[in-house]
């Protein structure tokens, strides 16, 4: 993947010891930089496939149980799309792929492997990881895991059809794929462990001399948030895989209660167990993941957000004490999902007042990225059309949690499209922006060229009114009562009344599948005949830039030492805007 | 049986005694949230316009200390704070802790399967049946043991929910199989319906009228059309039904499994 | 620096103290810590909502347990003997205490290995109820982390040690590491003994 054109000068930095072949140097290798795009290249592979089923199934959603044009077609024979219309299990089996694709297979693999790998170790003056192997394991741990997944849609019962969140007993008496998304899950819980493992270590051990923590780009800070979240909240999923995978292949009854019939028949089972216990083990990771999700999103638009305003961040000290505080708390919050699991006041009680807690430091953290555009000098470079747009996007996907955190207004928008939309606002238009704002970004220094201004324009308007077409249109279903995961939700009066809204915002997802077309075209025409960049594009002032582009094995060319704060933009009575961590 | 007109781009209307604060709520919520929305809004839009780089425009290093933005802080953590102690904590518990009268109210007790809501209830003599999986079958899809002399009465409808209008309804929910979740959007009800749990939960409608139920946790491939209709009679319109049904559960032929099972009673 | 020169691999840091595996591994004993943390978590769920689950010490086979139990303590001793073996310089005597370190450790899987073959001849498996289920589950992952640490070991004493001729200091660390998670695995079953087999 990484044929940029500087590849030539790149071997001669290592002339002098003996040379990596092409399958060490780019396939198995172990430089951060490499598995930082192979991470990314991956996590992009997997969002277009997973933004492929939704496509799909917003056909079905639009022009219920008419044929999908084409691709009914070629699977008109098979037994889930017979006759070319999407069937109800390909519809649940395509809705539980694509959660489980998009979290675990797309957003935490780019966010976290591929941004996290890449710039950690290159804004912390570090030479790579401190543990390389480790990190190219934990690269190739997801790549199996990926093919796992993706094996699971070869089965003959099709892939898992219990939703993302897999809640038993529906998922103890699922078919196959669900064995295999459990198998798959225990690769990616792995790679994910690993991976976050090896970012503190390099955050706390390696950072450059005088890099201290309250020097670190704001980047740095969510990473190294997150990845406590990885470490800390995925193993309880480990375990809930662990049971449930032995309820599927061992036959035990951990989420199986006693008495169960299913279908006329009684499930021939010892039973005794608690289906409600997988919802509180799925939770208590799910809801940190969701910060997995978001912080390191937050650290790119604050990188492109201070870079284009020329000024410095707004209340750094405030941010980062809240991203700390909102790790925390991310703990403390996760059975805000469960408000309909028949809760006792209690409970509620406390989630519902931890859940209020926890909005806080985001409206800081927001309120701070917006502030800081006060008084600064706004270049509307390509990045920061993405990084701005990031901000209404996630204070919608921010605002439309409140009234699903409080327990009473849950009764009635819970499990609906508003879920949905929240969600989605948070993840799609936000996070997917900021990961677009770091590609456009960061691509520069990766590849030793820029990428194009008309087609990155084109990219982030389409996009932009697209995916708000498709998600606004959400909180009308959800106020109208629609629940989620129908697959012909128009059998329902409420829902019929509201089915005009499903044409539009399947129009705009395909709309929106075609603006993708601007972003592949980009990134590969760039790759050839981008405009040659500078080891500094952006005038930037963390450690990325002070290293030659694209950045040789090692990085740096001597070892830098810092000697300033991370954003010292426009400091009065200086003849540069801008003064790099690194000068003295 | 559809009243299409009741339903549009908003909230459904609410015919429920206790709907009416969750539907507060959640305007109140979103007055705040658009406030919240808007004031961020041109604040940013304005930054855009104003701060964008042009020529003889720099960047301001130092800015002025404002308390402004810890001003809206609190502000936000006290309106929250209201919100919480003010409406939903008061709110949930009434609707989780205070039940009406077992004797005031329609009592009823309903059992989600795949993919259909079977509902029971007492029967004159006021006590449910006892039921057991073992006695499942067919044409006894929430397995009443028929031995139990209280089992005689007992109504049992598939997706057919029928109860007085200004009565409270006491509803225990189970299911047989995966977890579903009830939900009727008028009556603002939703409730998980769980394996070996039995929650209670009440309502009381106020407006008449038929509607639908339906679920809102996927259960399998017939979660679309797990759907059932309630109908929300006038106390007459209730009596007659509850004769009728007890009629037909009645007359002695001794065979009740002769009655064929896409009926929506048996 | 053409090459990545990654620091804190031999020498401790000196602001944190510790070299970079040293935090790693108390990182991936922390992640550890939270997986069984949620398997302990589900087991007392479990067995508060059952009224049928029997007492561990009337199904199980407690004096076989507390073989194991002293097996795995003494296997941590000896772990120990190994490293210190090494800051003493006497590479002969920590081979002796590597070898029984995995000899124990191996020890303890062929018990264990006893312990489950009663049980399936008694017709007792993991669908027999949700006492055998949790009992086979946690017992069978933390018979997995001793494998895992078996191996590790093994390695070490093996392929791995060429380590001590050129860098002994690293060599050092490495024994130091694994005998952490090995001490982690030690603890776990002192945790899983009285709950599972005496309550």
């Amino acid at each position: 993947m990484s044929h940029h054109p500087e590849k030539h000068e790149d071997k001669h930095e290592h002339e002098g010891h003996h040379e990596l072949g092409f399958i060490r140097k780019y396939v198995f290798s172990v430089d951060h930089k490499v598995i930082g795009i192979q991470y990314s290249i991956t996590g992009l592979l997997f969002l277009f496939f997973g933004f492929s089923l939704m496509m799909i199934m917003r056909w079905q959603l639009a022009y219920p149980g008419e044929a999908v044009p084409i691709i009914g077609k070629w699977f008109e024979n098979s037994t889930m799309m017979s006759g070319g219309i999407v069937s109800a299990d390909l519809y649940n089996a395509f809705g539980a792929m694509h959660g489980t694709i998009m979290v675990f297979l797309g957003v935490v693999p780019l966010a976290v492997g591929g941004f996290g790998n890449y710039l950690v170790p290159l804004q912390v003056g570090a030479p790579d990881m401190a543990f390389p192997k480790l990190n190219a394991a934990s690269y190739w741990s997801y790549f199996v895991g990926g093919v796992v997944m993706l094996y699971s849609f070869f089965l003959p019962g099709g892939p898992a059809q219990s939703g993302w969140t897999s809640y038993p007993p529906l998922s103890d008496i699922a078919g196959t794929g669900q064995t295999v998304w459990l198998i798959g899950m225990v690769f990616l819980i792995t790679s994910s462990l690993l991976g976050s493992i090896n970012i503190i270590v390099t955050i706390v051990q390696l950072r450059a001399k005088g890099l201290s923590f309250f020097r670190m780009p704001f980047l740095v800070w969510a990473q190294f948030v997150t990845s406590f979240l990885l470490v800390l909240a995925f193993p309880p999923l480990e375990a809930a895989a662990v049971f449930q995978l032995m309820d599927r292949i061992a036959g035990t009854s951990f989420f199986l209660p006693s008495g169960l019939v299913v279908s006329g028949m009684p499930l021939q089972v010892a039973g005794g167990g608690n289906p409600v216990l997988w919802q509180h083990l799925f939770w208590f990771l799910a809801h940190p993941e969701v910060y997995v999700l978001i912080l390191p999103a937050l650290g790119i638009v604050t990188e492109v957000i201070v870079n284009n305003t020329r000024k410095p961040l707004y209340g750094y000290k405030t941010m980062v004490y809240s991203v700390v505080f909102l790790g925390a708390m991310s703990f403390i919050v996760w059975a805000h999902h469960m408000f309909m699991t028949g809760m006792g006041t209690t409970m509620s009680n406390f989630f519902q007042t931890t859940t209020m807690i926890i909005s806080i430091p985001s409206v800081i953290l927001l309120s701070c990225l917006i502030i800081t555009l006060w008084g600064g000098s706004i270049r509307y470079t390509l990045p920061m059309h993405f990084a701005l747009a990031f901000l209404p996007m996630f204070a919608i996907g921010g605002l439309t949690g409140l009234p699903l955190g409080l327990a009473t207004s849950d009764i009635y928008l819970h499990d609906t499209y508003y879920v949905i939309g929240h969600f989605h606002y948070v993840v799609a238009p936000g996070t997917l922006f900021a990961l677009f704002a770091g590609i456009y970004y960061w691509y520069p220094k990766a590849t030793g060229r820029m990428m194009n201004n008309v087609l990155g324009k084109l990219h982030f308007w389409i996009s932009f009114l697209s995916i708000n077409g498709i998600f606004m249109p959400m909180f009308i279903q959800g106020f109208a009562g629609v629940s989620r995961r129908l697959h012909t939700p128009t059998i329902y009066a409420h829902a019929e009344a509201v089915q005009s809204t499903n044409v539009f915002m399947s129009i705009s997802a395909w709309v929106l599948g075609a603006a993708q077309l601007f972003f592949i075209i980009n990134f590969f025409l760039s790759l050839k005949f981008g405009k040659k960049a500078t080891d500094n594009p952006w005038d930037a002032t963390t450690l990325e830039w002070a290293t030659p582009t694209p950045p040789p094995h090692g990085n740096f060319t001597e070892e830098p030492v810092v000697h300033r704060g991370p954003y010292e933009y426009s400091v009065p009575g200086k003849a540069m805007d801008f003064i790099p961590q690194q000068v003295s | 049986m559809d009243t299409p007109s009741i339903y549009g781009w908003y909230l459904p209307p609410n015919y429920s005694a206790h709907g009416a604060i969750i539907d507060q709520l959640i305007v109140i919520m979103h007055v705040f949230m658009v406030a919240l929305f808007v004031g961020w809004g041109l604040f940013f839009v304005y930054c855009l316009i104003r701060f964008r780089q042009r020529a003889g425009h720099k960047a301001t290093h130092d800015l002025p200390h404002s308390k402004l933005p810890k001003f809206l802080e609190i502000a936000v953590v006290l309106f929250e704070a209201a919100v919480l102690v003010g409406l939903s904590y008061p709110a949930w518990s009434k609707l989780k802790t205070s039940f009406p009268n077992k004797a005031d109210a329609t009592n009823i007790r309903i059992v989600a399967q795949q993919f259909v809501w079977n509902v029971q209830y007492p029967g004159p003599d006021g006590v449910f049946g006892r039921t057991d999986p073992k006695s499942v079958s067919d044409s006894n899809p929430i397995g009443l043991d028929l031995n139990d002399p209280a089992s005689k009465d007992d109504i049992t409808t598939l997706n057919q929910l029928h109860f007085p209008v200004n009565k409270p309804v006491i509803a225990e929910l189970s299911s047989k199989d995966v977890i579903h979740s009830f939900f009727i959007p008028v009556l603002r009800v939703k409730q998980d319906a769980i394996p070996g749990m039995k929650i209670p939960i009440w309502w009381e409608a106020n407006h008449t009228g038929q509607f639908e139920i339906g679920c809102a946790q996927l259960c399998g491939n017939g979660h679309t059309t797990m759907k059932g209709y309630v109908s929300i009679d006038s106390p007459e319109d209730y009596k007659t039904w509850f004769d009728e049904q007890q009629k037909e559960l009645n007359p002695p032929p001794a065979e009740p499994a002769a009655a064929p099972a896409s009926q929506p009673t048996n | 620096m053409s090459d990545a020169v990654i620091h804190y691999i031999e020498e401790p840091h000196p602001v944190t103290g510790v070299t970079n595996s040293k935090l790693g591994v108390w990182l991936f004993i922390a992640s550890e810590v939270m997986l069984f943390g949620a398997l302990f978590s589900s087991y007392i769920v479990l067995r508060v909502g059952d009224a049928t689950w029997p007492h561990g010490w009337t199904v199980l086979n407690i004096p076989l347990a507390t073989l194991n139990t002293m097996i795995l303590i003494t296997s941590s001793v000896t772990m120990v003997m190994s490293w210190a073996s090494l800051a003493m310089n006497r590479f002969d005597r920590f081979r002796l205490y590597m070898l029984v370190t995995i000899l124990l450790g191996c020890a303890f899987m062929v018990v264990k290995g006893f312990e489950y073959a009663h049980k399936f001849e008694a017709d007792h498996f993991p669908r027999t109820s949700n006492f055998y289920g949790v009992y086979f589950t946690m017992t069978g992952l933390h018979g997995l982390h001793v494998l895992g640490g078996i191996l590790a070991n093994l390695y070490f004493l093996t392929v791995g040690s060429k380590l001590w001729k050129t860098h002994p200091k690293m060599f050092m660390g490495r024994i130091e590491v694994a005998g952490l998670y090995w001490h982690f695995v030690d603890l776990v079953w002192i945790f899983l003994f009285p709950s599972i087999y005496l309550l």
